[in-house]
């Protein structure tokens, strides 16, 4: 799941500042489900903004609208509808939501409501922790199923850099457990220390320029 | 004798540590150089360490290695993508710079730039291997290069470890000789004991391995370093020495001594770590007895 988190009032009462009708677009995806841009979020939003903005004298339309994914065309359809009844969107999707939103109608000038944080999981309820960094090159095979390149401070492939503590936390942030005493300790549970000596070569940073995958099933549909 | 000829003939080897200025004037560390230049077989030069911004390694490596001083320039991985730490140790290479330690570095967010961003390129293992392949002729990419470079290079492994932590050192330092380590500096030893059961676990990779000896200041610095350093425990009786202590700097060569007396059977050298007390580093030779 993306997790995101919203942005401080002020900044988004800056952003929004000159326009006159105003649509939180709300998502029912990711956003929704860490509870920072589904449709409870938008109304809470607007329900902020709305008496903070009436201080300042401020008179605007501001409402709420959320569909089932932001991004996917498919869900836009009653979107289409009304969006010439306003002059500017908030989105409360992830970078990826906001962006399919502003592609949709280049017209209109969208602002992003929330900041996107990482890829990660529901450690509890409202907990969410950074477990992948999308660098299309995963070795977690090896690694007993932990990410090094997330979970180390150092990012080490070849790790631990030797600042390990005794109890198993890492030098840069004694809260953190050190990936690679975390690695080590399963992969020998697992029977599979031998894989800690392999060398992994330097990684290939195949996330520097933006990606574009066709699912194998779909790409006769798009050759030309 | 260069640094490898010193190792290769077996002979106890002391090498100190000079850290850069944050700046350019090298009066003080020129003094301190010659000041230890009969006295020690190597100066260290760190690169960026803690992640405080400073002179670097290389220059100040090239400067004495032209007043006839045997170095040891430092490398860490953080800094630098993989184009500029190869084109870095091509440039040691061309200063005929040989001695190389390599190391992962300090992480920005605990130095003083604490917002810019680390390089989260190559690992210790990965730069061990382009010094390797830079060797063989070849850059990362496999591309010819004009001219050889040839290395000494070694690294740092963590000999205060204990237990799976110790486990882990152990199985690295496997890895980084067969990545081409040929030396090892440890992080710095307090206490003999531990640093013996150390040893006897690492002796089989027959790899010369050098004590790091770091002179306490103060017994809030010891409190400090065991607070904080992964891995040192200094033992309570070296922090009542350095509290009842009335001439500190005295306290500190003498237990920086006793502990290079110690330890001497068990490897092949030091590394002084002085941190300010460059000049007590000739006493403490006498002390230990070098």
């Amino acid at each position: 799941m993306i997790v995101a988190e919203r942005k401080p009032l002020d900044e988004i009462k800056e952003m929004i500042k000159g326009y006159r009708k105003i649509l939180n677009v709300g998502c029912g995806g990711c956003t929704s489900i860490c509870f920072t841009g589904g449709q409870r979020e938008v109304n809470q939003l607007i329900e902020s903004l709305k008496p903070a903005l009436q201080e300042e004298g401020i008179a605007l339309q501001l409402d709420g609208f959320t569909i089932e994914r932001q991004c996917n065309g498919d869900f836009y359809l009653e979107l289409d509808e009304i969006m010439d009844q306003y002059d500017a969107f908030l989105s409360m999707a992830c970078g990826a939501g906001v962006q399919f939103l502003a592609d949709r109608y280049p017209q209109k000038p969208v602002f992003p409501a929330l900041n996107t944080i990482f890829v990660g999981v529901d450690r509890d309820l409202g907990w969410f922790e950074e477990n992948c960094r999308t660098c299309r090159e995963c070795i977690i095979g090896d690694t007993a199923g932990i990410c090094p390149l997330t979970r180390c401070a150092k990012s080490l492939f070849n790790g631990p850099c030797g600042g390990t503590s005794r109890d198993g936390k890492c030098e840069v942030s004694k809260d953190t457990p050190c990936a690679w005493y975390e690695i080590f300790k399963r992969l020998k549970d697992q029977n599979r220390i031998e894989n800690i000596l392999k060398v992994r070569p330097a990684r290939e940073w195949r996330n520097q320029t933006r990606g574009t995958m066709v699912h194998e099933d779909y790409q006769k549909r798009y050759m030309r | 004798m260069t640094f490898q000829e010193r190792l290769d003939s077996g002979k106890f080897t002391v090498v100190a540590e000079l850290q850069p200025p944050k700046g350019i004037d090298l009066s003080e560390l020129f003094e301190h150089a010659n000041q230890l230049k009969e006295r020690v077989d190597a100066i260290s030069v760190p690169d960026l360490q803690n992640a405080i911004m400073r002179l670097g390694s290389l220059s100040v490596c090239a400067l004495l290695k032209q007043k006839g001083t045997e170095v040891i320039y430092h490398l860490s991985c953080i800094h630098r993508n993989r184009l500029a730490l190869q084109s870095e140790l091509l440039n040691a290479a061309a200063l005929g710079l040989k001695n190389i330690l390599i190391l992962p570095g300090d992480p920005p967010s605990i130095g003083d730039h604490y917002e810019a961003p680390p390089v989260l390129d190559l690992d210790v293992s990965g730069l061990l291997e382009a010094a390797q392949r830079l060797q063989e002729g070849f850059d990362l990419m496999g591309n010819d290069l004009q001219g050889k470079p040839l290395f000494f290079v070694g690294t740092q492994i963590q000999a205060g470890a204990t237990g799976q932590t110790l486990d882990q050192e152990i199985r690295e330092m496997e890895k980084k000789i067969r990545l081409g380590a040929k030396f090892f500096f440890t992080s710095s030893i307090y206490d003999p004991n531990p640093f013996e059961d150390f040893i006897k676990k690492v002796a089989h990779y027959n790899v010369p391995i050098l004590a790091g000896i770091t002179l306490l200041k103060s017994a809030g610095m010891a409190r400090y370093i065991n607070k904080h350093v992964e891995g040192a425990a200094i033992p309570d009786a070296i922090i009542d020495r350095l509290i009842k202590a009335s001439d500190k700097q005295q306290t500190s060569v003498e237990i920086a001594g006793e502990i290079i007396r110690k330890i001497k059977p068990l490897c092949q050298g030091i590394l002084i770590v002085p941190i300010g007390w460059e000049h007590l580093i000739p006493s403490l030779l006498e002390q230990a007895n070098l």
